[in-house]
């Protein structure tokens, strides 16, 4: 049985659709991630499947409950960190922690095990009210406050909107070690680089699903072959190279152009000598595997999704 | 410890951390009823008048010590001629100026009827009108305490009383008022806040995705603002009896039920507020602008409703503190009993229910 079961959940508010026509499952102890851009779906979604929100169409099942019907026995079993999650501010650590635990029935100490690597973290801080913590505290805080009634399926709705990269680089860590002890977890992340620390992701945009792989399978899925190219003056660089007879694609990845072209045939002495007629100074070329990211824009431009 | 007793702490956690929130809970009823019982009276107390003294005679001796013994006047100045009465009202340093003729006291003696001049300074009429009326009342009391027994042949003599405030204190009509007031806004204001915040920061969410239920969620949110309400208008109460002499005729017992009764109505108005804004600054600005303000004006706590064009008259109906001020005049001044206030509890009783209907009716298991 999947521990997420979702088939053609489409939600609209008025005219506007949120999420049309989706379908994925999610296996026991998967650690899966919906990454796409603001506005992708990926919130209604989360509110669909932790009974918040009310489908269109479509049914979904978590933990074999039906989100509709069953929602409140599934209300006991889903840990749900919503993403302007921001806890009490006026209570403290322990005071917050201690009050989602009571509410959920339970209490810090029977469900310590579970969430002591993490609270270890903060236990120094326990009496500083919530609303003095750090952006990176009050995520691993907020993670605590989910974890605290042991849920059997965890939804963090982009967890790491807003932290700083080392603190985020660590709450994937912790993500990592809450799933090798078997916790399902669905996470949203507008970031693409964290999808590589997924088992599997569902790239997501304007509603609908592009593509659902594992991280490394979707990145074979580019096999286009790529190029990174750099150069004095790079706006007009994009500009020439996007009007060059051989380029499927190009797009700006910090400092260099992720260049995509249409054959192998194409080498980068060909590239070189294209760009010297165009007048580039400093040119600097060499070829690339793809990341997630270059996928991620190549599915997004594709007129027909192939998930 | 139990999941609602748990929201309930926690609730209070917020209630006695926030310094804005204890200040309005306990600050404004203090400030309120303090302000109006000394500051902002309209009852007339030491207000400064001259004497022109034509006569000198001890009649004029006798009623002058009457009117500053009376403590509604303080002797400014003893004038010397008309000249100087038009030079004090204009240098704005009296209020009222009493001319005894020459010839007061011989005119008297003589029955030939006399005159006494009061000239008051117009420019706040109500003062005016107030000190006349009083500095008469005085004279006459004079005149008839000097020869009881003759009665002038068919005059009509006009007593009045006035009943249950002999001393037409200000402090009857506002203790209700400001009580009406705080509770109204102390309920209403902060619950719906109190919601819209949870909303706003997205702990609401979580809570709906618990095994509390909604109705939980909304009682653990009344609860406490139920017990401090009701501290809130004892305390207003206790002012009001102990430091502004406002009488306590009627049952305490009734009176605290019915307190109870508009502070659960004022709960209803709030959560019902809440359940149809989804920020702290439009609950707070739904439940200022819809609740205080009718209250302030149209309750009849300011301004009389029978002095109110028709159509505002109508719209006063639909004001909840207007049927709570007249139980608590009723109870406190009247020593009124249930048997007489039956009518206006009724309505409050019928708002209640409404709003609360209103509120379970949005009630909603999910978000909208």
């Amino acid at each position: 049985m999947d521990a997420i079961s979702i088939e053609n959940i489409s939600k609209s508010y008025g005219d506007i659709p949120a999420v049309s026509d989706i379908s994925l499952s999610i296996r026991p102890g998967e650690l899966f991630g919906l990454i796409g851009p603001d506005g992708a779906g990926k919130t209604t979604l989360f509110k669909i499947l932790v009974t918040l929100l009310l489908p269109d169409q479509g049914r979904a099942t978590v933990a074999g409950y039906d989100v509709v019907k069953d929602y409140k026995a599934l209300r006991q079993l889903v840990g749900y960190m919503p993403g302007r999650f921001s806890l009490y501010p006026d209570l403290s650590v322990q005071e917050n922690l201690a009050f989602f635990a009571t509410v959920f029935g339970t209490t810090i100490r029977e469900n310590y095990p579970l969430i002591q690597e993490i609270y270890s973290q903060l236990e120094p801080f326990k009496d500083r009210r919530a609303g003095q913590l750090s952006g990176g505290m009050k995520q691993k805080l907020a993670l605590c406050c989910a974890l605290i009634h042991k849920p059997e399926v965890l939804f963090l709705d982009e967890p790491t909107t807003g932290v700083d990269a080392v603190s985020r680089k660590e709450f994937w860590d912790m993500l990592r070690k809450l799933n090798e002890r078997g916790l399902t977890t669905l996470v949203s992340t507008p970031y693409m680089d964290e999808a590589s620390r997924c088992d599997r992701v569902a790239f997501m945009q304007t509603g609908t699903v592009l593509a659902v792989d594992t991280p490394s399978a979707i990145t074979n899925r580019f096999t286009k072959p790529l190029f990174a190219v750099r150069a004095a003056d790079t706006y007009q660089l994009i500009h020439d190279l996007r009007l060059a007879p051989f380029t499927e694609s190009c797009y700006a990845f910090g400092e260099f152009l992720h260049l995509a072209v249409k054959t192998a045939v194409v080498s980068d002495r060909q590239i070189g000598s294209y760009l010297l007629d165009h007048n580039h100074r400093n040119i600097e070329i060499h070829p690339i595997q793809p990341g997630i990211e270059d996928t991620f824009m190549a599915l997004m431009t594709q007129p027909q999704p192939t998930a | 410890m139990n999941r609602f007793t748990a929201f309930v702490k926690k609730e209070f956690f917020h209630i006695l951390r926030d310094r804005r929130t204890l200040l309005i809970l306990f600050g404004l009823p203090l400030v309120q009823v303090l302000l109006f019982g000394f500051a902002l009276t309209n009852e007339i107390k030491n207000a400064k008048i001259a004497i022109l003294d034509n006569d000198k005679s001890p009649h004029s001796q006798q009623i002058t010590n009457k009117l500053l013994a009376s403590g509604y006047f303080q002797l400014r100045e003893n004038l010397r001629s008309n000249d100087d009465i038009e030079r004090a009202f204009r240098k704005g340093t009296i209020k009222l100026a009493v001319v005894f003729p020459a010839g007061l006291t011989e005119n008297y003696e003589h029955g030939r009827s006399t005159q006494i001049q009061l000239l008051a300074d117009a420019t706040e009429q109500n003062t005016a009108i107030s000190l006349t009326n009083y500095a008469t009342a005085i004279i006459r009391d004079y005149t008839t305490d000097l020869n009881p027994t003759v009665q002038p042949p068919l005059t009509i003599d006009i007593r009045s009383r006035m009943v249950f405030n002999s001393e037409l204190k200000g402090a009857f009509v506002f203790v209700p008022g400001v009580m009406a007031m705080v509770l109204l806004l102390v309920s209403a204001l902060m619950t719906s806040v109190t919601i819209a915040r949870e909303r706003e920061t997205g702990t609401l969410e979580v809570l709906m995705v618990s095994p509390l239920s909604q109705g939980q969620i909304l009682l653990g949110k009344v609860v406490p603002y139920l017990l401090l309400s009701f501290l809130n208008g004892c305390i207003i109460i206790a002012l009001g009896v102990f430091v502004l002499n406002v009488p306590l005729n009627g049952s305490l017992l009734l009176l605290l039920s019915e307190t109870l009764l508009f502070i659960f109505l004022s709960l209803s108005i709030g959560i019902f507020i809440s359940s149809i804004v989804d920020t702290q600054l439009v609950a707070m600005f739904a439940s200022l602008m819809a609740l205080l303000l009718p209250t302030i004006f149209l309750s009849g706590f300011m301004f009389p409703i029978e002095s109110m064009p028709k159509p505002l008259q109508i719209v006063s109906n639909l004001i909840p503190a207007k049927y709570f001020i007249n139980i608590v005049k009723g109870i406190m001044i009247k020593g009124a009993g249930l048997r007489y206030l039956w009518q206006p509890t009724l309505v409050l009783i019928g708002m209640s229910i409404v709003f609360m209907g209103l509120s379970l009716r949005n009630l909603k298991t999910r978000l909208s």
